[in-house]
């Protein structure tokens, strides 16, 4: 891949309805237009298809918008392009997997990360989906994370979600390195 | 003694497959001794692979002395290993030196039961669980070529599995 330093990177984000094929369509146009992929994050999230994707182009926003913005109208996609400042090749280690369950009800994401946070968790990866049934929603939540202050603060923030009746399991990952 | 390079992947070496250690002679001990200097010089390695190093015999060094308080046999050269028994399922993050920034969740044996010889030829038989027990599954899947990428699951899906039974 030949890419020039001073190429720029935006930050890439198309939400629509899911149908089958966008992450091939809209990465094709993206090869085929010069660009280079970094991270990214592509899910459905409740029948929307949602793509977060840091792109190294040679050009200006305008310029990207014109490589993906056909693809994009053509399946239903709307587009935000944002530059940003690339810092790939620079992962945090999650030292944390924090695992919360509990009937949904309002407030619960707000409830456990605002304990976590006061108790010095910094958030690397969070994903929450709603389970159980229409009637009775079941809401499961997993992070991972960087325990800034250290385990045995997040226990004691966690202890305090639980006596709210909220289940919330906590496992150190200690990655192995070999 | 001397710190010997690391390949790192897509060096297509790591994936081809080692042979069996035949002599268990001073040129063998002499790079054990490098091979293991290699390891400690990584930061926070606990196990290397003669083929990280671009030696395609089939000798792994794992020392997970380093974590507190977990059942562990300290310093380990495992010449020949073969993993003889598995037990249990669980999943950890890994890294390797052939992988830089990189981590990722794998699945593996809790516990397993293991033969190896020394680096004088001595056969002997461990049984070990947890984290040591990871180490040394990394470290022979080497042997065979195979990278911590090849058996990567989803941190998405690894606890609870959205299905539906009906
Ligand atoms: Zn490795």
């Amino acid at each position: 891949m030949t890419a020039d330093h001073k190429d720029k990177w935006y930050m890439l984000t198309l939400v629509g309805e899911d149908q089958p094929g966008i992450v091939a369509h809209v990465s094709a146009a993206l090869y085929e237009g010069g660009c280079y992929l970094g991270e990214t994050s592509m899910m459905r999230l409740g029948g929307n298809f949602t793509i977060m994707m840091m792109v190294r182009y040679a050009g200006t926003a305008h310029g990207l918008q014109e490589v993906v913005g056909g693809v994009a109208e053509s399946l239903g996609l709307r587009l935000h392009i944002d530059p940003i400042q690339a810092h790939l090749h620079d992962h945090r280690l999650p030292d944390v997997r924090i695992s919360v369950y509990g009937a949904d009800r309002a407030g619960i994401l707000a409830k456990v990360t605002g304990a976590l946070a006061e108790a010095g968790l910094d958030i690397l990866d969070l994903e929450s989906d709603v389970a159980g049934t229409e009637e009775e929603p079941v809401y499961v939540m997993h992070i991972e994370g960087h325990a800034a202050e250290g385990i045995p603060a997040l226990e004691s923030a966690l202890e305090i979600v639980r006596n709210e009746g909220i289940q919330a399991t906590l496992q150190q990952v200690d990655t192995l390195i070999g | 003694m001397a710190v010997l390079e690391i390949l790192q992947y897509p060096d297509p070496r790591l994936k081809q497959t080692s042979r069996p250690v035949e002599r268990f002679d001073d040129a063998l001990r002499r790079f054990v001794t490098d091979l293991e200097e290699t390891m400690r010089a990584g930061p926070g390695g606990v196990g290397i692979a003669a083929p990280q190093v671009a030696r395609f015999e089939r000798i792994v060094i794992v020392d997970v002395s380093v974590k507190r308080g977990i059942r562990q046999h300290g310093r380990l050269v495992l010449i020949n290993p073969e993993i003889t028994e598995w037990e249990g399922m669980s999943t950890g993050r890994e890294g390797c030196m052939s992988v830089p920034d990189y981590t990722g969740n794998v699945i593996r044996a809790e516990r397993i039961r293991l033969a190896a010889s020394d680096e004088f030829g001595e056969r002997r038989e461990y049984e070990m669980e947890g984290y040591e027990a990871r180490a040394v599954q990394h470290e022979i899947d080497h042997l065979d070529g195979l990278l911590f990428l090849d058996r990567l699951v989803s941190k998405r899906h690894d606890l609870f599995r959205r299905k539906t039974y009906r």
